[in-house]
């Protein structure tokens, strides 16, 4: 594998760009591995990368029935940012977005990532109360985090609504200026070249369909391709975590949900940041390439069909004009939905199974894709040494009938509410 | 648009109704004090793809809770009956 670098740019710019290589190999399936990790979105293949990388563990496969981040990591709106505010959680997320700082550097891959800052709206006295504690923990967790007042948002965001009579007048913000966003397919393929670098078979095209057992054990697994032993076996498949451990005869507790993004046509840079409404579910942020990237709530029941419905277009397109009025006029360039691995208390899992030989990462709801890097970091750590490192210690399976939820917005046992 | 056939008020779009989850969990008799059982009510699901029976609730009609037969890969609709009397 070639290093890319300003220079090879330039020497491939003398021969044409002809002589380029592939930045991942296609191997087939090896009859054994160590870890086998199921789906290639960015999860999988962080883990891969840390796997080989942290823990010299190289005899790593990690297998997909589509193609790499062709799942929630090539569908979602690329925010990142680190304002959590409960325990289990602020570190860990804190420990990803010093990750995504050096990603590019790391992996030698252009990722994209910019931080252009997060604003967090708060409409009520309630809110802003809210947003003053949690800013509050996130300090004294050494994460940055500023409470804006009505005037300051005013002066830095001057396009949103502040007539007196918005339906949801602008009280202040939370803003975390390191937050931001990256470029979501940049990242499944910065780790993926860079887990190939290091000896990963990324195997694509190929679905997990079972597992192979020995003595109430998992040894492997059943695929497209045939079957392929494995010492360990990893998930990382989102809102397929349900199917998957169903198979492993595990009943979890996540609900799959869609849910659902939006572009508009291409404008002049307008929104250089990344604004989220508090008085719905909604946030935008533009795209490099003008868009302007939006999303919203949850479909709200459950639904692997990948596809969205017209009443959360309707609602995210009523919150983007009740927050920007001048947006009226455009229009969607495109929408898509992703299947989304929902938790019972809106936090992800890190951890052993009750099954020997399985590992599960999962239950991610919308925000998996900040956490990729210390989830594969987290994730890579506890297949390694068989237990948890102490940022994702919390995300076990047993935190529920321990009475130890991570509740993040308060809502209580009810995925489409989180 | 999902259209859901009430059996009071006859077929009706989605937004008229709120979820209510997987209608084939039981809520444990009110003395049974296993955490098991609990936590299966509570927090544990089959969250399977395909048929699923569900709970919606007729929010803006006839506010009745009925249990929706509904397909979760494509989101065909099936039955639909009153909860009540389910016993649940
Ligand atoms: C519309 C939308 C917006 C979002 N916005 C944000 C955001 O702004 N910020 C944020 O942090 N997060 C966001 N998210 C969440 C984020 O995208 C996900 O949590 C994260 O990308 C999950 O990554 P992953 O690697 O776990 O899953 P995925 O990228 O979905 O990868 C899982 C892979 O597993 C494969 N797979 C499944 N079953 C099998 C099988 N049987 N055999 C083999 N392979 C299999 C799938 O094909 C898939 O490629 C959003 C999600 C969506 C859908
Ligand atoms: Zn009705």
């Amino acid at each position: 594998m070639g290093k890319y670098s300003a220079f090879s740019v330039f020497r491939h710019a003398l021969t044409g760009n002809r002589n380029w290589q592939r930045a991942w190999r296609d191997p087939e399936p090896k009859s054994a591995y160590d870890v086998v990790i199921v789906g290639a979105g960015g999860h999988g293949l962080a883990t891969a990368y840390y796997l080989a990388k942290e823990h010299g563990i190289r005899n790593v496969a990690v297998i997909e029935k589509g193609w790499l981040g062709g799942g929630n990591t090539g569908r979602n709106t690329t925010i990142v940012r680190s304002n959590y505010m409960m325990p289990g959680n602020t570190r860990f997320y804190e420990r990803s977005l010093r990750l995504w700082e050096n990603l590019s550097h790391e992996l030698n891959y252009n990722v994209m990532f910019s931080q252009r800052g997060q604003y967090g709206l708060c409409h009520s006295p309630a809110q802003m109360d809210a947003a003053r504690r949690r800013g509050n923990i996130m300090r004294a967790n050494g994460i940055d985090a500023q409470l804006l007042s009505r005037e300051q948002v005013q002066a830095r965001l001057p396009y949103i609504d502040y007539s007196q009579n918005a339906r949801f007048p602008i009280h202040g913000s939370l803003y975390q200026g390191r937050a931001g966003t990256a470029r979501h397919d940049a990242v499944a393929w910065g780790y993926a070249r860079a887990a190939d670098g290091q000896g990963v078979d990324i195997i694509q095209q190929c679905e997990v369909l079972g597992y192979l057992w020995e003595n109430g054990n998992i040894v492997g697994v059943e695929t497209t391709k045939g079957d392929i032993k494995a010492k360990k076996v990893a998930l990382a498949v989102a809102g397929h975590t349900g199917h998957l451990a169903e198979k492993a005869n595990l009943r979890l507790p996540i609900e799959t949900h869609c849910l659902q993004a939006f572009v508009s046509e291409p404008l002049k840079p307008l929104v250089d940041t990344v604004i989220s409404f508090g008085g719905a579910h909604f946030y935008i942020s533009q795209s490099d390439k003008g868009g302007l990237v939006m999303g919203g709530d949850l479909d709200g029941y459950n639904s692997y069909a990948q596809r969205g419905g017209l009443p959360i277009v309707e609602h995210s397109l009523a919150s983007a004009k009740a927050l920007i009025p001048g947006v009226s006029r455009l229009r969607l360039l495109r929408h898509w939905a992703g299947v989304m691995d929902m938790s019972m208390d809106g936090s992800p899992f890190i951890t052993k199974t009750p099954v020997d030989g399985l590992y599960l990462n999962g239950g991610w709801c919308y925000g998996g894709f900040k956490a990729t890097p210390a989830s594969g970091w987290c994730y890579a750590w506890t297949i390694a040494k068989d237990e948890p490192h102490e940022d994702n210690a919390e995300f076990t399976l047993d935190r529920f009938e321990r009475g130890y939820q991570i509740d993040e917005k308060g809502a209580g046992p009810q995925p489409n509410a989180h | 648009m999902i259209r859901i056939n009430c059996p009071v008020c006859g077929l009706r779009d989605e937004t008229e109704f709120t979820y209510g989850g997987d209608a084939s969990v039981t809520r444990p008799p009110i003395d049974d004090t296993q955490l098991s059982s609990w936590m299966d009510f509570v927090f544990m699901r089959d969250n399977p793809r395909g048929e699923h029976r569900e709970f919606w609730h007729h929010v803006q009609g006839c506010r009745q809770w009925l249990v929706l037969e509904r397909n979760t890969a494509n989101h065909a609709i099936g039955s639909c009956t009153l909860a009540a009397g389910r016993g649940t």
